[in-house]
């Protein structure tokens, strides 16, 4: 199963580009450059990665594999970071939220023998992996920073009454780790209806069998919902504290 | 002691001491700092300069939790936690491991009838509310109230309510008020603040 494109086909596709940028001309949405850009980025990035992995698979280490994900951990945790700006100290809470998240699921489909332990495996897998669990993390970190901004003078008077900041912060956790979740929840209830999902479209492109396309998508969005229940929990359970002293003082928060 | 908000001092250079078993009243226009100095005495922010001491001992050597649960605040406004009335009086002494209080006899020395028990605290009016608040600092069996203007949103006769309880229990209290009168029949001490600095 396999599907060929040339330089020129690809280059083909650029029809569909240039559709954009009359679009923006013409309503003056002044995003050309932003479509330029984006299109010389997606084709490096990816070429790059390309090349990476073809390394990578050629290799056939999973040191590499390992490395490979690290960086992929790093940069997720400062694109998240820097997503969740009104979040105090977010990256090691994000950090450890990434990895932890990224190495137990990994481990566990590993461990179940759901998936062989080669990188044609784990490369595309910890991908998808890491960058939902940093999405979740992220959303879920801004959202308490809403909270805490809208609730701070009910925050406040928890305190007053003798509450540690981990029990003023609990029900707002409870609700950012709702933000975090609902979207991955939403898409999975509506897979197949509303949206092809991109694993099971790839496959089918690929000349997969729809049957074995199916069920990979499905292996990959359960495995998701663990990863980022996982990492919205532990991001929001670490990240909780940046809003508080040691005493259990609110800090002053930021202007936003 | 001296305290900055939002990058401003709000306090500067406030030297005040509060004897035991004293109603010292807080006065001052709008602004003035008066909020924020509560805020330091039972420290939920501490002071850029100098220390607060309850009885003689730096707050900072004490454990914050226990402290606020012995000088206890009623905040300025309403700020009900989710759930009935009932639900809100008990959080403090539920998560300091004490029993159950006396839901209504704290209810009807902040002059509410047994009836608000059951309602759900969001859904009060901010009178109502605010006597809700000093209830709920009753209960939590307090050595000293921090008061916020507890009867700013008040009639007359829930204010003078209030006024006999606060003065029957007879706790040592700071009680910020704009209210000159209410301030002479309570307060054995009067203090006024202005600009964040004692005038
Ligand atoms: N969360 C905050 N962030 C920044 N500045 C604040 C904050 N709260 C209060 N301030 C400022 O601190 C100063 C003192 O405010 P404070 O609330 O202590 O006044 P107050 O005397 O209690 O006034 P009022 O009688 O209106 O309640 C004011 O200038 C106010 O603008
Ligand atoms: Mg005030």
């Amino acid at each position: 199963m396999s599907v060929q494109l040339s330089l020129g086909e690809l280059a083909l596709s650029l029809v569909l580009v240039a559709v954009a940028v009359a679009v923006s001309l013409w309503r003056r949405a002044d995003l050309e450059k932003d479509l330029g850009l984006a299109v010389l980025r997606s084709f490096l990035q990816l070429t790059a990665v390309g090349y990476v992995i073809q390394a990578i698979f050629d290799s056939d280490s999973l040191l590499l594999v390992v490395a490979l994900l690290a960086v992929m951990v790093g940069v997720g945790t400062w694109t998240a970071q820097r997503r969740a700006r009104s979040v105090p100290h977010a990256t090691f809470p994000i950090l450890i939220a990434l990895s932890l998240a990224a190495a137990s699921t990994l481990g566990v489909v590993l461990a179940l023998g759901v998936f062989e332990a080669t990188p044609r495996y784990l490369v595309p897998v910890g991908g998808i992996v890491i960058g939902n669990a940093m999405t979740a993390a992220a959303v879920a970190l801004n959202r308490l920073a809403d909270e805490v901004h809208a609730q701070a003078p009910r925050l406040e008077a928890t305190l007053a009454l003798g509450a540690t900041s981990r029990q003023a912060a609990a029900p707002l956790v409870t609700q950012s780790l709702r933000s975090g979740m609902i979207t991955l929840i939403d898409q999975t209830k509506t897979t197949g209806i509303v949206a092809f999902p991109g694993i099971m479209t790839g496959m089918l492109l690929a000349g997969a069998d729809p049957v074995d396309a199916v069920r990979l998508q499905l292996v990959i969005l359960w495995t998701l919902l663990g990863s980022v229940s996982l990492s919205a929990l532990l991001a929001l359970s670490l990240g909780y504290r940046g809003f508080f002293t040691d005493a259990h003082q609110l800090r002053e928060l930021p202007e936003v | 002691m001296s305290a900055a908000r939002g990058g401003r001092r709000v306090l500067d250079g406030i030297d005040l001491s509060l004897a035991d078993g004293e109603v010292t009243a807080l006065l001052g226009p709008s602004g003035s700092g008066k909020s924020s100095l509560l805020r330091l005495l039972n420290r939920l922010a501490d002071p850029d300069e100098g220390t607060v001491r309850f009885h003689g001992e730096d707050v900072r050597g004490l454990d914050p939790l226990d402290l606020r649960r012995r000088a206890v605040l009623v905040p300025q406004l309403p700020a009900p936690l989710p759930g009935t009335v009932a639900e809100n009086l008990s959080f403090g002494p539920r998560l300091a491991g004490r029993d159950v209080p006396e839901v209504v006899r704290c209810l009807a020395r902040s002059g509410l009838g047994d009836e608000y028990a059951e309602r759900d605290a969001s859904r009060l009016s901010v009178g109502e509310g605010q006597r809700v608040m000093l209830a709920r600092a009753l209960a939590l069996e307090p050595e000293a109230l921090l008061l916020d203007e507890p009867t700013s949103a008040l009639d007359d006769d829930a204010r003078e309510g209030i006024e006999r309880t606060l003065g029957e229990i007879g706790l040592p209290m700071v009680l910020v008020t704009h209210d000159r009168a209410q301030a002479a029949r309570l307060a054995g001490r009067i203090v006024e603040i202005e600009k964040g600095r004692l005038a």
